[in-house]
């Protein structure tokens, strides 16, 4: 139907092509799901298709886009809009309107569609992806998978014949993840619709892909049957990793596959031992902890203790109230009742004050405050504003009265090799994260919240924060990072806190609680049973049984 | 009266309604009536006004208004105006230099001097309110989706612009706290720039992105218009309005040739009529579920356009009705008194609001 023939797209003359000389074709009801590092050149793809590279972004583009054998080269955007839609990562960002219906009708008002067909399909659409309900509401009130499907909604009304989606599923709960990719197969199953999206959460998507698209860096594309393709890939969701551990051929790509042949490999294996709770000094204690928010609690009631030397994993879905319980924990945000004490001023590195003293944040001001808690917020970027990486982190020394060159020299400990001269806007996620992770690590604090780090950050950049946040328990420092990625969590994190609608409803030990929940469950505990969480304990386990002499003498 | 279905009024006739009620102020310095105007525009405002966030914005229009007739009473005590009369407080003059001639700083505080200040402000204040009710009571963006199709671009534009002001709000707000978490320089200059750097940053990722967004979605697709075409339009929308430009000012400045006033107006008019019948032809856009036109929309428009006749007829057959003067008592005729009862009709007359269901 659409077939890429020899696209090469290059930003600049000189330097090498995103895309080099690229084939691909897209068959009518197939859901084709594109992976690959962030910044290899997945949404560069996915504009290609649209038209929004090179309009919007600039570069070079040679080749052919052809629709049923015609070229649509040279159509703008616009002009492909009634044949191929386009919802992007952020559906807030993309809106025009500010009503549900409105939003759906406005792709139609630009076709110039007639008056009884627009009504036509407007309320067939409510109907598909279950919207009705919500016609009347205002878009910015809506759950971040309400939105979502509301924005894939608003192209489906136009009839086109291929959707395709940038990482539609990035900063959804796993529970809205799971809508938003269920309404997705619908469409492919039901209507024959052609879905192209690029994801790099693979562990969720996997199960209803047809083919798999990955790009491997240096412009080159391998595409295949999921299996053939993650043979050889070297970044793999764990599902896959599992089935490599084990041996299993082909790699299972679903858990019910996975789960059939795992009683074998259980039988032989000594579970992991129970992961304990970090057991050092209470740094930051939290008694009944209220946040409002115009009348409505966003957080209600919630008690909580970070240690020193533990990783808290925070999670719940969206709009449950872990902003507003990190903000408060801080001190910066508003708090409607409760208290945070933060223990051990000494330790904190601050002088003047008295030894041992419990200290509520909210009390001091912001320059007292950081020093005893870090915050790392959603949007990390929103702490930059120099032109290089060099003079952001003189500034941070300067800030918080370090002596120069402390926070480049965290930098170069936590992400080594980052060019000073480099602009922060383009430095990748990972790095960027990095970089306001430093600056927030400048002012010494002993407690680190983090807000959702994990998103837009891709498998070796989130392996490669859950090792810094790893070094920094080790620091005894006492972490708290907020997270949706369940195999995030339960990578770096000892023990779990889950909110919902601002309350506490399970707190313990990570393999716990993420056992028990059918939502957060990791893949390996899915596959395997309670007890297990990540795949380096089933290597062990392995190792262990081929060598039990070996894990004696150790 | 029978239960209606409650719907939004078409925004056009609540503007309607209330340029009327601006009209009818405009043409009087009687207090009472101008009081009376206000006070309709609030009934009206707190009867049908939705429970949308647009609403909540009259109460600024009321604080204004206060603010407008505050200002010109006290304009009036520094500057003085009208000379003689009878003397309240006696300040002394401020001597001013010879090139300010003209100008007096203080001096005698008269109560006519007063009075005229306070009834000017309060005619001001009446129009100023009376347009704010409006604002209050249709949504903004119907209003702007309600435009001729030939300038759909101006109003897209509008409607992103008024968009555009939350989310600016929230990325403030975001940033702020952000700059917050870390250390820095605390210099005047330092603190704007952290604060400025990222919020500008935004709104202009978030313009690109909506921009993305819009044409994926088929905004502006070309409407077979050729380059001629569009330059004819744009001569006609632009020679229009400089006629309407040149027509209003003939017909407000008597001493004007005759030629320039009402013809040079109608003539202006129906070139930008043209222009935008031109423009509208070329757009192949449709409009999904249109505000409707109906019977309460037609009384509603009568309301006002009747309400600002009786302020015409007013100053034709009762000048000192409709201006006092400062030296007697304002009071009401029964003429007058009719033209606020038809004024507060739409209260009853226009559907009761659909709230936004939460």
């Amino acid at each position: 139907m659409i077939e890429l023939r020899q696209v090469t797209l290059a930003f600049e003359e000189s330097a090498a092509p995103i895309l080099d000389r690229v084939d691909l074709r897209l068959e009518e009801g197939e859901l084709v799901v594109v992976s690959g590092r962030t910044g290899v050149g997945k949404s560069t793809l996915l504009g290609v298709l649209t038209g929004l590279v090179p309009g919007f972004t600039g570069g070079r583009l040679s080749g052919e886009v052809l629709l049923d054998s015609e070229s649509i080269l040279h159509l703008p955007p616009r002009e492909r809009a009634h044949f191929i839609g386009y919802v992007g990562q952020d559906p807030l960002a993309g809106f025009v309107t500010d009503t549900v219906e409105e939003e759906l009708a406005y792709g139609m008002e630009q076709l110039g569609l007639p008056p009884g067909t627009m009504r036509r399909r407007v309320e067939e659409t409510l109907d598909l992806l279950g919207l009705a309900e919500l016609r009347d509401r205002e878009l910015r009130t809506l759950s971040g998978g309400e939105q979502q499907r509301v924005a894939i909604g608003s192209v489906l009304t136009m009839h086109p014949r291929l959707l395709v989606l940038d990482e539609p599923t990035s900063s959804l709960d796993p529970t809205a993840a799971e809508e938003v990719l269920a309404t997705l197969t619908r469409l492919v199953h039901d209507l024959g619709m052609t879905v192209l999206m690029a994801e790099h959460r693979l562990e969720r998507v996997l199960p209803f892909a047809d083919r798999l698209v990955l790009l491997p860096g240096a412009g080159r594309l391998v595409q295949g049957t999921p299996a053939e393709v993650l043979r050889h890939s070297p970044v793999v969701p764990p599902i896959v990793e599992l089935g490599r551990v084990a041996g299993w051929e082909p790699a299972p790509l679903t858990v019910r596959d996975a789960r059939r042949r795992a009683r074998e490999l259980v039988r032989g294996l000594v579970a992991p031992a129970p992961v304990e709770a970090a057991s050092g000094r209470v740094l930051l204690r939290a008694d009944r902890v209220a946040v409002t928010h115009s009348r409505t609690p966003a957080v209600n009631g919630v008690d909580l203790s970070l240690h020193a030397g533990g990783v808290t994993a925070l999670m719940g879905r969206n709009g449950s109230g872990k902003s507003s319980l990190i903000w408060a924990l801080q001190g910066s945000g508003r708090r409607s009742g409760g208290r945070v004490a933060v223990l051990d001023r000494a330790e904190a590195g601050a002088a003047g004050l008295p030894a041992a003293a419990d200290l509520d944040p909210a009390d001091l001001d912001a320059a007292s405050r950081r020093e005893l808690v870090g915050l790392v917020p959603q949007t990390a970027a929103d702490l930059l504003y120099l032109e290089t990486v060099a003079r952001e982190c003189a500034a941070a020394d300067e800030g918080a009265g370090a002596e120069p060159g402390a926070c480049a020299a965290l930098l170069e400990r936590l992400v080594p090799g980052i060019e000073h001269h480099t602009h922060p806007r383009d430095l990748s996620e990972g790095q960027r994260l990095a970089l306001v992770l430093a600056i927030v690590l400048t002012a010494r604090p002993k407690v680190l919240l983090l807000d959702e780090p994990t998103r837009g950050l891709d498998y070796p950049a989130k392996e490669e924060l859950a090792r810094v946040l790893d070094d920094l328990a080790d620091a005894e420092h006492a972490v708290l990072v907020a997270t949706h990625d369940v195999e995030f969590a339960a990578r770096v994190a000892d023990e779990v806190v889950v909110l919902a609608e601002g309350e506490v409803v399970s707190d313990g030990p990570v393999d716990q609680v993420l056992g028990e929940s059918p939502a957060f469950a990791p893949q390996v505990t899915k596959i395997l049973g309670p007890g297990w969480l990540r795949v380096d304990q089933v290597t062990a386990a392995l190792a262990e049984q081929r060598s039990p002499a070996g894990v004696l003498d150790g | 009266m029978r239960h209606r279905p409650a719907r939004d009024l078409h925004p056009v006739a609540w503007w309607a309604w209330a340029i009327g009620l601006a009209a009818a102020a405009s043409f009087t310095t009687n207090p009472l009536i101008l009081i009376g105007l206000v006070g309709v525009a609030s009934i009206v405002v707190a009867m049908r006004a939705s429970a949308q966030p647009w609403a909540a914005s009259f109460r600024l229009y009321l604080a204004l208004g206060a603010l407008i007739v505050v200002t010109r009473v006290v304009f009036r005590i520094l500057f003085g105006g009208v000379e003689g009369g009878q003397v309240l407080l006696d300040l002394p003059e401020i001597p001013l230099p010879e090139w300010v001639a003209g100008v007096r700083l203080l001096g005698p505080v008269t109560s006519e001097s007063l009075l005229a200040g306070l009834y000017d402000g309060m005619r001001l204040a009446a129009i100023v309110i009376c347009v704010g009710a409006a604002n209050a009571l249709a949504n903004p963006k119907r209003l702007l989706a309600a435009v001729p199709s030939g300038l759909y671009e101006i109003g897209t534009a509008l409607v992103v612009a008024v968009t555009i002001f939350p989310q600016l709000a929230d990325s403030a707000r975001r940033v702020r706290a952000a700059q917050a978490l870390r250390g820095g320089p605390t210099g005047r200059g330092g603190r704007v720039r952290r604060f400025l750097v990222p919020v500008l940053e935004d709104a202009l990722e978030r313009s690109i992105n909506l921009a993305a967004a819009m044409d994926t979605r088929g905004y502006g697709r070309a409407g077979g218009a050729g380059m001629g075409q569009r330059w004819a339009t744009g001569a006609l929308v632009l020679g229009g309005l400089l006629g309407v430009c040149v027509g209003t000012y003939a017909v407000l400045d008597t001493t004007a040739p005759r030629v320039l006033a009402l013809p040079m107006l109608a003539l202006g008019v129906l070139a930008a009529l043209a222009g935008l019948v031109s423009a509208g032809r070329r757009v192949t856009r449709t409009r999904y579920r249109p505000d409707r036109w109906l019977l309460a929309e037609m009384l509603v428009l009568a309301c006002g356009l009747a309400c600002g006749y009786v302020g015409w007829l007013l100053v034709r057959e009762q000048l000192t009705v409709a201006h006092p003067g400062v030296s007697m008592v304002p009071y009401l005729s029964p003429l007058a008194l009719a033209g606020l009862v038809v004024a507060a009709l739409p209260a009853v007359l226009a559907p009761e609001p659909r709230v936004a269901r939460r």
